[in-house]
């Protein structure tokens, strides 16, 4: 059961880091998520029902998890819609979005290919193929990540997020930058809907509910646990984030909690989280993780402005 | 009028040679950098009336002219550099780049040309960002930002000794997020990110106001070693009237969002605080 979360944990990391890089960098909520996430695996399971392969399957989820945020963005730059209603307008158009490509609420992957079915020849234990495919998503994409924040459209994505006026102020296309990082936040958002819905094996159009607050939940309580970090570790911080978040799920399963109610379990969970600093700051304590990792982060901060 | 002044001070002050090839580009019209033509600015204050925060401002900057503003508060100083840099767009005039009709492009598009720095040292630097790192931004200035490595390593040198020049310990922090920073290290990595590129033209929007008198006035020194070692052509809004009779070699003042007065260097040596004090009275 314990792998079972940890794979569990890698595929919904993606979620988080796709919430990352719109709320921890460009700074605002974006409420697409709660659409995108579910329609990269209703695209992704209706394509494989019709024969695609599952790679390619995936691969359509994100791009039109993509769209989504495409859609997002520009109701938001260029309609001048707040972005946190705009999110919520495409994530219910998203709902009958879901229907159209399904034709049903949910779908079933029953005796079809899946993308971990690559790994069967390897016989590996029971959920080991999960992790594997977790290891691998997240490698490549933090990989991806950090190349892409330390180009110059990453840093100038950074900076938008970090003071637009600035970043306007020296010829940086801000709206443009909000587009893009729309689009590949709400991508990888599908592609971990996409994974997620071949592990379970069915997609269902109800499954973005709440996802928001489990991506969030990741980001947070990463940064809770270790503090201060560098660019690269943030990212590392959110999958492990993740990874916790399933395990505590796990564990509240286990104490015999009704699963009806977990939601509202995933809600105090995120709840408290956010409130750590101000307890923090209130009675003066410490997590205990980060001087664990001050150290460390000086020799990392130093290597990434040589890199 | 203007020109029987210019011709005067040629013929009178010998010791002028040095700004006197200056003086002559000025009847040149072809070379100027930066016009404003009858540009006003009118807005809407929520009900049926408007008002009026810029009116008919008339401005010819040549190249290496460091130009100082004064006025009161709400004279339309802010609105004018608003109106240069793009922030604003004239309710009728137009504005003019090297020649070029500018009035309609987006404040993305123009700095190319204007780089600007503001009154608040949290304006013009990304907190969260390395100094060395806001410093590669601005290394692009109105250049497009490709999907290629930010070259980082080859730049920290440069960068290195940029910083030393400005001789407030910058240097020993460019790895440093710049929201750590002191308000004076802030404002002085504004003014070296605003002028990394030599912009066209650098406005200064009151950029030591925030900053005590002693880092104000180290600041202001360095500005003007800056403009002039690398001729920049510079506007400044500024409140202390000593800078503005100390710097620069031409001064505009405004009041009720008018330009009252415009100055030359000549005018502007024979002012004297009073003066000064009084072009802000008339406006109160």
């Amino acid at each position: 059961m314990i792998i079972s979360s940890i794979g569990q944990g890698m595929l919904w990391s993606m979620l988080g880091l796709g919430i990352f890089m719109t709320y921890r960098i460009l700074g605002f909520p974006d409420m697409t998520t709660e659409g995108s996430f579910p329609l990269g695996g209703a695209v992704c399971v209706a394509a494989i029902t019709m024969g695609v392969n599952p790679f390619l399957a995936t691969l359509l989820g994100v791009l039109t998890g993509m769209c989504a945020g495409l859609v997002t963005g520009l109701l938001y730059t260029k309609g001048k819609i707040p972005v946190v209603l705009a999110g919520i307008l495409v994530m219910s158009a998203l709902n009958s979005v879901m229907l159209f490509v399904m034709k049903s609420p949910n779908l079933s992957l029953l005796n079809l290919p899946k993308i971990q079915d690559v790994f069967l020849p390897l016989n590996l234990p029971e959920n080991y193929d999960t992790v594997f495919i977790g290891l691998l998503a997240v490698t490549i994409v933090i990989g991806l990540m950090s190349l892409f924040f330390n180009t110059e459209f990453g840093q100038a994505y950074i900076a938008t997020g970090d003071n637009e006026s600035m970043a306007k102020s020296l010829g940086i296309h801000t709206e443009r930058m909000t587009n893009v990082g729309l689009m590949l936040s709400n991508g990888l958002i599908a592609l971990s809907g996409a994974l997620i819905s071949q592990h379970d094996g069915y997609a269902d159009v109800s499954k973005g509910v709440g996802t928001i607050v489990i991506g969030l939940s990741s980001i947070i309580i990463g940064e809770v646990l270790f503090g201060e970090l560098s660019f690269f570790q943030r990212m590392l911080a959110t999958v492990v984030g993740s990874i916790i978040y399933q395990l505590l799920i796990l564990l509240v399963i286990r104490l015999g909690f009704d699963t009806t109610y977990l939601k509202f379990f995933s809600a105090v969970v995120l709840s408290l989280c956010m409130l750590i600093p101000q307890f923090k700051r209130a009675l003066h304590l410490t997590t205990g993780f980060e001087k664990y990792f001050k150290k460390d982060d000086t020799v990392m901060s130093s290597g990434k402005a040589n890199a | 009028m203007k020109d029987e002044t210019l011709r005067k001070s040629n013929e009178t002050d010998a010791a002028l040679t040095a700004s006197e090839s200056e003086m002559q580009d000025i009847s040149d019209l072809k070379d100027i950098r930066l016009a404003v033509e009858h540009c006003s600015v009118r807005v809407d204050n929520g009900m049926d009336d408007t008002k009026e925060i810029l009116t008919d401002a008339n401005l010819a900057v040549k190249p290496g002219d460091f130009i100082t503003v004064l006025g009161g508060n709400g004279a339309g100083k802010s609105t004018l550099f608003n109106v240069i840099a793009g922030g604003i767009r004239p309710t009728t005039g137009r504005v003019l780049m090297n020649g070029e009709d500018v009035t309609s492009t987006s404040q993305e598009t123009r700095a190319k040309y204007i780089a600007r720095v503001f009154q608040d040292p949290k304006m013009g630097t990304a907190p969260r960002m390395t100094v060395a790192e806001n410093l590669l931004l601005a290394t692009r200035r109105g250049q497009p930002r490709r999907f290629k490595m930010r070259e980082m390593a080859a730049n920290h040198e440069r960068f290195y000794e940029l910083c030393k020049g400005i001789g407030n310990g910058l240097e020993e922090h460019l790895d440093t997020p710049a929201g750590n920073l002191s308000g004076g290290q802030r404002q002085a990595l504004s003014l070296i990110m605003a002028t990394i590129t030599k912009p066209d033209l650098l406005l200064l929007d009151e950029h030591t106001a925030a900053l005590d008198p002693k880092t104000s006035k180290q600041l202001m020194a360095i500005t003007a070693s800056t403009i002039n070692e690398q001729h920049l052509t510079c506007l400044m809004i500024t409140h202390r009237l000593d800078d503005a009779l100390k710097y620069g070699n031409r001064l505009i003042v405004l009041q009720k969002g008018q330009i009252v007065r415009d100055l030359n260097a000549e005018e502007k040596k024979k002012l004297t605080m009073s003066d000064l004090l009084e072009f802000f009275e008339d406006g109160f």
